[in-house]
């Protein structure tokens, strides 16, 4: 097998090294909507932390006896940077080797990685949306509140929406480059 | 004989008839040449938008400020500023209640009249809101961001604050002429019939710090004992100068209304401010023994504080030349408004026949070449036709108040005639006139008393309503009138009523303020001496019989809401702290027999109620604005035992100590 070309080392490269901006940059967002709230209000997720309306969402919750969200509850918190770190670093490694096998790891890693943290972010969802105080306040037959994994649901008077943040779509653009040089090196650089 | 009698009767209907058609009819504005025919469409904001302008409406004899939003008309606020407003705790909570304080003690009521907005250049900056209380002299400044009483300050050596608050260009001063001359403060004992030698009329430059807006009076000024009306700042060229409206230059002391309209013209007095400060520098200045009360709400404590203070400054004009100019002005005049360039100094005789208008340029010269007309006092007065830019002839009766478009002409209000005239500010011509209902006294054009009129719509304010309105009783509603200046033609749009005697009024574009409106109080940032930032934090502690209550609210419960332990004979304190964070969730707090009102607490604030208990038992307390589904739960108890009781001192929520007590045995005996 050839080597990978330059152009995908640059592609590869250059992706890997955007992750450093989701250090920065909130990954996810949940967005609700209700007719009390045309402002709307936002919860964001970072690598590390959550920013937003937490507590003003969190005071809402407490009508239908939804656990309080704490950054201290999230274990992942704590991991997650090195998570993408050591992304980063396999993606430079990847560029580096430019080993058509180890394009293939790379973008496994990627997807295994995506999929973890989507189930992850979905068992969290599932948790709070299920796991009702019995002294809820508010207590409707056969309803539950977890939030969309992705996309809009409604909620009782809310809309919520959960979609990736600035950080996410980087990690989103991260695997659509690897796709892409994957395909590339595998149909013109036979 | 029938017939006749018959024919008769006929007869006499036929004339009743007949006189009754000849009555003048008054068509009241409806469907007349001057309601404009798209008047619905132009005052309609539709719902879920916004007005375009802010309306700062003076409430009168209720001592408050209201906000009303143009061209609606919609009130959308009482901002309680001199007197006490049960509604949201304001002079009844403990924190609040130093901003009545005076040097006369609690004072629970004030007359405000005009309201003045900072400016910067002479342009609305959108910053604060100044009032002027009439009766016990103060001034009061005005958060536009809180929409709060931020600052009070009263006027010593005054009568009567009524040519106030008004302010200079860049704010840097409002101002306070007394409308009752009075003898100083300290050596105040003197025959009311000595009044040309005693009584003094004390114009008082109140300081506003640039950025925090705190107030301090900087200088009083001992002019002549006259009475003062109203007064502008100049602009441009003239905002070294503050022109204030005298009447009673007779300098009577009883039956005004016959013996101060004797003269011909009084005056307009020109104060040259810069020069002022000047003597000021030089240590003109003399310290003068006089009491007055400084009170301060504080955002971060949400609490005021009333200081006395014990001496003002004064200038004696007699010792500062080139300072003080009087401007002989026709018959009393009530307003003195300076055009939009600074140019020219409109006076109005609410009791003259034409509108003067004087030429700040001619009143430098005048000065320059010492063209004067005698004194008064030992001031000089200059010569009428020396400072006359000229004469609006025949413009109504009754000339009282002037705003300006900023296209060059002025509308002037007449209170005699009822109605509002459009004049030429260069030509001096009459363009439109339009009749008002009834009785105007101000008005008000957005940006119209500044550098930078939107000259969109006049408001009228008017004293009297009859017919206007349904019937109300004897006492009717106050109203307002809404005019379309856009076009050649004035034309009517709304009316509208008002709360309280709407004296006067400024109007800003929406823009310069809804930006700056605070939604919160930061939880972090409340430093109240008795805060409680969590619900582990609320307490309860006695300090000899004072009890103190750490309380929070959030939604829907009180931490504690529970408390046993309390005697007759404490006094309670229940420090609420609203733990909300979000916006528009204030929550209210009200305790059965409380000699108080209710407490209304924005997030992120701590009030306090003070309630002393006047019965034994058990006294319920609850949240009185409609937070959420849950409001109605929103409720506790506290328990008072006789004077010497045993009860200890507890407290808690969502614990019942006795019914868990019960179970816990009820399981033992199990086992």
């Amino acid at each position: 097998m050839k080597p990978l070309k330059r152009s995908s080392q640059i592609w590869l490269g250059l992706g890997s090294l955007a992750l450093i901006a989701t250090f920065f940059l909130p990954i996810w967002r949940i967005d609700l909507w209700a007719p009390q709230y045309p402002e709307g209000l936002s919860m964001k997720i970072w690598l590390s932390k959550l920013s937003g309306d937490v507590e003003i969402i969190n005071g809402l919750n407490h009508y239908i006896g939804m656990a309080h969200i704490k950054e201290e509850m999230f274990p992942e918190f704590k991991i997650l940077n090195y998570c993408i770190a050591f992304i980063i670093v396999a993606g430079l490694l990847t560029a580096m080797a430019r080993s058509k096998k180890g394009l293939i790891a790379f973008l496994s890693l990627l997807v295994v990685s995506g999929a973890i943290a989507l189930y992850d972010f979905w068992q969290w969802g599932y948790e709070y949306g299920h796991n009702l105080s019995d002294d809820a306040a508010i207590k409707v037959p056969g309803m539950a509140y977890q939030p969309p994994l992705i996309g809009y649901k409604e909620l009782l008077n809310f809309g919520a929406y959960s979609i990736p943040d600035t950080g996410g779509w980087i990690v989103v653009g991260l695997g659509i480059i690897t796709i892409g040089v994957l395909i590339y090196e595998f149909k013109f650089n036979k | 004989m029938k017939t006749k009698i018959t024919l008769s009767f006929l007869a006499i209907t036929a004339i009743f008839v007949g006189l009754n058609a000849c009555k003048p009819t008054n068509d009241k504005g409806k469907g007349s040449s001057f309601l404009a025919g798209d008047a619905a469409q132009k005052v309609y904001v539709a719902p879920g938008t916004h007005d375009e302008f802010y309306n700062i409406v003076s409430g009168g004899f209720n001592g408050q400020l209201s906000v009303v939003g143009l061209p609606s008309g919609r009130v959308l606020k009482i901002i309680p500023v001199f007197s006490q407003f049960a509604e949201s705790g304001w002079g009844y909570s403990e924190e609040t209640k130093p901003m009545l304080n005076t040097s006369h003690g609690f004072i629970p009521w004030d007359d405000s009249h005009h309201v003045a907005l900072s400016t910067t250049n002479s342009e609305h900056d959108g910053r604060w809101a100044f009032i002027n209380g009439n009766n016990t002299p103060r001034i009061a400044r005005v958060s536009l961001s809180t929409f709060r009483t931020e600052e009070i300050i009263e006027i010593p050596n005054s009568g009567g604050n009524h040519s106030s608050p008004f302010v200079t260009a860049n704010t840097e001063y409002a101002v306070a002429g007394t409308r009752f001359s009075v003898p100083p403060d300290a050596n105040a004992d003197v025959p009311i019939s000595s009044f040309k030698q005693n009584f003094k009329g004390y114009i008082s430059f109140v300081s506003i710090d640039k950025t925090t807006g705190k107030m301090g009076i900087k200088f009083q000024l001992k002019t002549p004992g006259v009475s003062f009306d109203l007064a502008r700042a100049g602009k441009g060229k003239s905002a070294g100068w503050f022109f204030f409206s005298t009447y009673n230059t007779e300098q009577a002391n009883s039956l005004l209304e016959v013996n101060a309209s004797q003269k011909d013209k009084d005056f307009i007095l020109a104060v040259n401010w810069k020069k002022a400060e000047e003597y000021l520098a030089q240590g003109k200045g003399k310290k003068e023994k006089a009491n007055y009360a400084h009170n301060i709400y504080d955002e971060r404590t949400h609490s005021a504080t009333s200081t006395i203070m014990n001496e003002v400054m004064t200038l004696d004009p007699k010792e500062c030349p080139d300072m003080l100019y009087f401007m002989p002005c026709p018959k009393s005049p009530h307003g003195c408004d300076v055009d939009p360039t600074g140019q020219y100094i409109v006076g109005s005789g609410k009791l003259a026949a034409v509108i003067p208008v004087f030429s700040f340029a001619k009143m430098e010269k005048a000065i320059a070449d010492k063209n004067f007309d005698g004194n008064f006092d030992g001031i000089p007065v200059l010569k009428y036709d020396a400072v006359l830019h000229g004469e609006v002839k025949k413009p109504g009766l009754g000339p009282l108040h002037t705003e300006f478009d900023g296209q060059g002409n002025a509308i002037t209000s007449f209170f005699v005639s009822s109605e509002l005239v459009k004049w030429n500010i260069e030509k001096l011509e009459v363009i439109d006139r339009v009749p008002t209902f009834y009785s105007v006294g101000h008005l008000s054009i957005p940006g119209g008393p500044t550098a930078k009129p939107y000259g969109k719509y006049v408001v009228a304010y008017n004293k009297i309503t009859k017919d206007r309105y349904l019937p109300t009783g004897p006492e009717l509603a106050q109203s307002a009138q809404l005019y379309d200046i856009s076009g050649e033609k004035m034309k009517l749009l709304l009316d509208f009523p008002t709360i309280g005697e709407p004296h006067y009024a400024e109007s800003i574009p929406a823009s310069l303020i809804e930006k700056n409106s605070k939604k919160i109080f930061k939880l972090e940032e409340n430093f109240h001496p008795y805060v409680t930032k969590g619900e582990k934090e609320a307490k309860v502690v006695r300090k000899g019989n004072e009890v103190h209550v750490y309380m929070t609210s959030i939604r829907s419960h009180f931490t504690p809401d529970n408390i046993e332990g309390v005697k007759l004979g404490d006094v309670v304190y229940f420090h609420v702290t609203n733990l909300e964070q979000d916006w528009d969730v204030p929550h209210g707090f009200a305790v059965r027999g409380a000699a108080t009102s209710e407490i209304l607490i924005m997030p992120g604030e701590t009030c306090t109620l003070k309630w002393t208990p006047t019965k034994v038992g058990v006294t319920p307390m609850y949240c009185t604005d409609f937070c959420s589904a849950l409001h109605q739960e929103m409720q506790g108890y506290v328990r008072v035992s006789p004077a010497g009781s045993n009860v200890p001192l507890s407290w808690h929520t969502g614990k019942n100590p006795e019914a868990d007590a019960a179970k816990k045995t009820e399981a033992v005996s199990k086992k």
